[in-house]
């Protein structure tokens, strides 16, 4: 049985709604909060911002207090509320998908550090367009995944399941350019070797938003889809219409 | 004829086969004082499992564990359709020993009811109607229902002082070894804990936990959090039909049905 937005707002006990609301409301301006790290992260390495980086770098700590804000709510609804059901689902997703939005934080802190480097260094950097090409693919990722789990759609959430493929065969061709670059000129390999550092820090940006759409396809419907190749998922999705 | 119950066998209802069931409700319906309390109610009980009743106050579930035990015989106004199958017999057949019945399906009440005389004989009372034995063999038995009502080294220095002596919740593990001594096949718990203070209430859980190596237990209770604890099966009832049947696990984290889940999280149903 699958459950809507709106459906956490219907119990007998008011101040029970509004805990469960609020854990949604937090998640969500966690994962805003991520989301502008992200952008502002890419364009800083982008566009040599340095002052951008430095501000990503440095809101790192931000993220962290709200994963812990969450974790501590998430706590007290499991001891004071015993959820069941859809509610346990929520709480449940929510200490999940916090834990990823704290790992895509510390990924585009990684991002703005190497931006902050390679600025320094004023080399010529190579990879530029991969980054960029990447990065718009990873980010469509993570605002996606963040709008299925306001709205609890599970459709959208699948969508980024699937890209999450796409983005990890792009990652690969572009680490085999990157290697190139290297091969055919020593003096870049410490520039193209940041480069690729924030390359690997961009899908593993891609995966936790895979993951965070793993999370809602379980709150919604109840079913796990973690580790699961896209056939089963196939037949998954369809047995449980 | 009626339809096999496995017709009914939607995924919301599980339905365990003759082999793994010690009791068969098919088709059951009830009714007492001129109102229905029980409606067509297919259910099949595992062997061996805790099952919970649950659901709101008037759905039926005390009607439906006390129809098992055939409490209700001694109300006129109550009359039955189905059929009620234990171990394969209609336990409301003409020729069913009803005494027998009762032995071999024991029950526990909400409040404890110890009888007005001595630990010992509180629990050797059913013993004494059922047939002549040694002194020596009745105190093993005794020895042992006690023991397995996990109160055994709480009173075994006082068997002879009044059960009145104990708390509420050793009363109500001593009616729990009182039924336990005659070795009935299936115990039935109305309510077992609701009178009871939380760690009484802890110790019986664990005690019903224990209880499923040597009979079937069907427990019925308010307490969604108690179901969930210790039960491996939930039946959720709901105007006398039963609504969603399933593995505990499943009906506490992710039920089929929407009136199961309003119930199990609070909200209006």
């Amino acid at each position: 049985m699958d459950i809507t937005s709106d459906s956490h707002s219907q119990h007998i006990s008011r101040q029970f709604n509004q805990e469960l609301e609020e854990l949604k409301t937090h998640l969500m301006a966690m994962g805003g909060l991520v989301e502008k790290q992200v952008n502002d992260a890419v364009i800083s390495l982008l566009e040599g911002d340095t002052k951008l980086a430095i501000k990503v770098r440095d809101s790192d700590r931000e993220v962290n207090d709200l994963q812990l804000q969450i974790d501590d709510e998430c706590t007290r609804v499991l001891a004071r509320r015993q959820p069941a059901a859809s509610d346990l689902r929520l709480v449940v997703a929510v200490i999940r998908a916090s834990s990823d939005l704290e790992r895509i934080g510390d990924e585009a802190s990684k991002i703005a550090r190497n931006a902050i480097t390679l600025s320094e260094s004023g080399a010529a950097v190579r990879g530029l367009v991969e980054v960029r090409h990447i990065s718009e693919h990873v980010r469509k990722m993570l605002r996606d995944a963040l709008t299925s789990f306001a709205r609890f759609d599970t459709n959208l959430a699948i969508e980024v399941v699937r890209e999450d493929e796409l983005v990890d065969d792009e990652y690969s061709s572009a680490m085999r350019s990157l290697v190139t670059f290297m091969a055919e000129d020593a003096r870049s390999i410490s520039p193209v070797l940041s480069v690729m550092w924030v390359l690997r820090a961009l899908e593993r940006v891609g995966d936790h938003a895979d993951n965070l759409a793993e999370h809602v396809v379980y709150l919604v419907k109840g079913l796990d889809i973690r580790h699961q190749n896209h056939e089963t998922l196939d037949q998954q999705m369809e047995q449980s219409r | 004829m009626l339809a096999p119950p496995h017709a009914l066998n939607a995924a919301y209802l599980t339905h365990f086969s003759a082999e793994q069931s010690c009791l068969n409700i098919e088709h059951f319906s009830l009714a007492y004082a001129g109102k229905t309390a029980l409606r067509e109610l297919t259910l099949s009980v595992p062997r061996h499992r805790v099952t919970a009743f649950i659901g709101p106050s008037g759905c039926g579930k005390s009607t439906l564990l006390r129809a098992i035990n055939r409490l209700h015989d001694l109300n006129e106004s109550a009359t039955h359709s189905g059929r009620i199958a234990f171990e394969g017999e209609d336990i409301y057949a003409d020729d069913m020993h009803v005494s027998e019945l009762r032995r071999r399906i024991g029950m526990v009440f909400q409040t404890p009811n110890p009888f007005p005389m001595s630990i010992y004989e509180n629990v050797a009372f059913g013993l004494r109607l059922q047939k002549r034995m040694s002194k020596r063999k009745r105190d093993d038995i005794i020895e042992w229902a006690l023991t397995s009502a996990a109160l055994w080294d709480e009173v075994k220095d006082r068997l002879h002082k009044s059960a009145w002596q104990l708390s509420g919740g050793q009363q109500q593990r001593l009616v729990i070894a009182r039924t336990l001594a005659v070795q009935p096949d299936i115990l039935l718990l109305d309510e077992p804990a609701s009178a009871l203070d939380p760690i009484s209430t802890l110790k019986i859980e664990e005690l019903i936990r224990n209880l499923k190596s040597q009979l079937t237990l069907i427990l019925v209770t308010h307490n969604m959090q108690q179901a969930a604890r210790v039960s491996d099966y939930t039946a959720f009832l709901h105007d006398g039909k039963l609504i969603e049947y399933g593995p505990t696990d499943q009906v506490f984290t992710n039920p089929h049905l929407q009136r199961t889940e309003d119930y199990i999280t609070g909200r209006m149903i």
